[in-house]
């Protein structure tokens, strides 16, 4: 009853004319940008924050997930049309939707992301209204102690479940921690990392990292790859399927939310995990896995299905503990606090309205997502056709202003391009950037929960182990750390990621 | 440099260590408390011996291990867009947004193999008209959009 009571509060804020406008806007803009070829969610979000700085807090959060949702719906066109996923969840998407789209059914492969996408939506959407507030209320509980532990096991977590070589990938937290300390220290007031730059003084900004990490070495790295794309747009037509292929595609979609919605709220990679479980179990179960990479449906459907709900339920960390889950999160993180809200199990009862305004947005949000990209398709498709040489010149123009707008201060531009620069070596070394941003948003937070913990045990560390729920968490990231290192488990680790 | 195995994993650590030391000498300036009363030096510190610890643990591994070098060798991109944004943040605060944004689409253009002048060019005033538009009076940032003499 209490559920449906909060729905209602829900409705209530996100069913103003305004409201439904902003995640309009946010759905066509985040689709828009989210579909220009080798523009993950991460730059999309980044470049369009600034827009909703003016916004009030609430309609700035319902239109930073309607971008989200566009961005990712619009990675999965991109991947069926072009073969190029936008961000790594759709790689999966990649394998059958671009086949189908060479054998004439890009329609059809559209269309099955679309209404894959919209039934795992709406189902996470409801595991989050009916698992936040206990989650929440078991958070309000934990002292500082507990939350040091749970953002050590977050980051951790975050690594093991994501590819590639994890004392890598922990170095890029701990690099992204150090750079979430540059600025003036809260308690003492002392610059650290500034060397007497003004502008360093408050710190970093997170949309100059993202931007810079993502957006630029994006763009860089694409324009040293030479290669033809071959675009799919005579064929977009029957965006619609008949009753019979959609009975059978409902079980791969039914499959596909069940295992996006566990494993997205699951640290790390939560959507590309889920996509590529699901494609692994799509192929394993199908009549004749023969088919698979030459076009399978269901290898859309499933995997698709598995990244939207994996997409949606990872803002359950999110919202209840405060802890961004991924690179996404942590952006939306950031945008919190540029409202001042600081996100945690406190923002549900301090600011129902917004907590439950935003979930139920989260769902109209899908629903706008097949509304409006079904018939805006042939939009989306002209602007595949876009020579990359005429694209990617505005779309640094746009990360420019967005970042030069943030504070009318060319500074932030020039860092911006240094840490472009960065990105562009990371790259070079296999250094994944992701991690980096979770450990950037993460530093000050942890910090100071460790200070905390420590003034409070007089300075005994054993207080991380001596409280039961702390030891729990380090014990859980040890295990990991050790699961993950046993050669079997790396084997296997890395066969579940070359799979596809 | 045939001891070397495994040069990503390699310089990626030798690239740890550096940022890790750094780290480490700049705070060593500020104080460090103790761990009940932590300073403001006490937790870069802790974080830099980390991270100096892991770059060494790849740098060595990677002496052991066997993968692939990284590909370096084309560096129009990364200097050409560099240089573009560069000059987008000298432009503006004189220049204003629609100098700096047909100075930014120009310049980066060229980082492609397939620039054209004329193209480039049109596509540079077509962008600049969007960004005012957009920008200045549909969100409307305040940004400088002419050149300081023009006001």
């Amino acid at each position: 009853m209490e559920l449906l009571n909060n729905l209602a509060i829900g409705f209530q804020v996100a069913i103003t004319l305004q409201n439904l406008l902003y995640a309009f806007f946010g759905v066509l803009l985040g689709t828009l940008i989210g579909v220009l070829p080798g523009i993950g969610p991460v730059p999309t979000i980044a470049m369009l924050l600034p827009i909703t700085y003016a916004l009030p807090p609430v309609s700035a959060l319902i239109m930073l997930a309607g971008i989200y949702y566009g961005a990712q719906y619009g990675g999965s066109t991109t991947a069926i049309l072009v073969n190029l996923p936008g961000e790594s969840s759709s790689v999966v998407t990649c394998i059958d939707g671009y086949q189908m789209a060479r054998k004439g059914q890009a329609g059809k492969a559209l269309a099955t992301a679309a209404i894959g996408s919209f039934i795992a939506g709406t189902f996470a959407t409801m595991l989050i209204a009916a698992f936040a507030p206990p989650l929440a209320e078991v958070a309000l509980k934990f002292g500082p102690a507990e939350y040091f532990s749970l953002m050590v096991l977050g980051l951790i977590a975050a690594v093991v479940l994501a590819s590639g070589s994890i004392v890598k990938a922990i170095g890029m937290i701990v690099l992204g921690l150090l750079l979430g300390i540059v600025g003036t220290d809260v308690n003492s007031g002392l610059q650290r990392y500034s060397f007497g730059i003004a502008e360093l003084s408050d710190g970093i900004g997170f949309v100059t990292v993202a931007m810079g990490l993502f957006g630029f070495a994006e763009i860089i790295i694409n324009l040293e790859f030479k290669g033809t794309r071959e675009v799919f747009t005579k064929n977009v037509s029957g965006l619609w399927l008949k009753w019979k292929e959609f009975k059978e595609i409902l079980p791969a979609i039914a499959r596909g939310t069940a295992i996006g919605s566990c494993l997205g709220i699951l640290p790390g990679g939560g959507a590309l995990l889920s996509a590529f479980a699901s494609y692994t179990v799509e192929k394993k179960i199908a009549k004749d896995p023969s088919r698979f990479g030459k076009g399978a449906i269901q290898g859309v459907a499933g995997p698709e299905s598995a990244n939207n709900a994996g997409a949606q339920t990872s803002f359950i960390p999110l919202l209840t503990l405060g802890i961004p889950p991924n690179a996404v999160m942590a952006l939306m993180v950031g945008a919190m606090t540029i409202h001042s809200i600081q996100p945690g199990p406190q923002v549900m009862t301090s600011n129902p309205k917004l907590f439950w305004g935003l979930i139920v947005s989260m769902w109209i949000g899908n629903l706008m997502l097949v509304v409006l990209n079904l018939p805006l398709i042939r939009i989306w498709v002209l602007l595949l056709k876009v020579p990359y040489r005429l694209l990617y010149p505005a779309i640094l123009l746009f990360c420019c202003i967005g970042v030069y707008s943030i504070q009318n201060n060319v500074f932030d531009v020039f860092l911006t391009a240094a840490f472009g620069i960065l990105g562009w070596i990371f790259v070079k070394l296999e250094c994944e950037p992701a991690p980096l941003l979770l450990g950037f948003i993460l530093g000050p937070m942890m910090e100071e929960n460790l200070r905390r913990a420590l003034l409070l045990s007089r300075g005994d560390p054993t207080v991380f182990v001596t409280r039961p729920i702390s030891a729990v968490m380090l014990g859980l990231a040890l295990a990991l750390l050790i699961v993950i290192a046993l050669p079997f488990i790396r084997k296997k680790r890395e066969e579940a990621f070359q799979e596809a | 440099m045939t001891f070397i195995k495994s040069p990503k994993d390699f310089w990626a650590g030798i690239l740890y260590i550096a940022f890790g030391t750094f780290a480490i000498v700049v705070a060593l300036n500020y104080p460090i408390g103790s761990a009940g009363r932590m300073g403001p030096g006490y937790f870069p510190r802790a974080l830099g011996i980390i991270l100096i610890a892991l770059g060494l643990i790849l740098s060595l591994r990677a002496l052991k291990l066997h993968g692939t070098p990284p590909v370096f060798g084309v560096y129009k991109p990364i200097l050409v867009i560099t240089a573009s944004v560069v000059v987008f943040g000298l432009a503006a605060p004189f220049g204003g947004i629609v100098v700096a944004t047909i100075l930014l689409i120009i310049v980066s253009s060229a980082a492609s193999d397939e620039f054209h002048w004329k193209e480039a060019v049109i596509s540079s005033v077509l962008l600049a008209a969007f960004t005012v538009a957009a920008f200045s009076y549909g969100l409307k940032l305040q940004l400088p959009v002419w050149p300081w003499f023009i006001k």
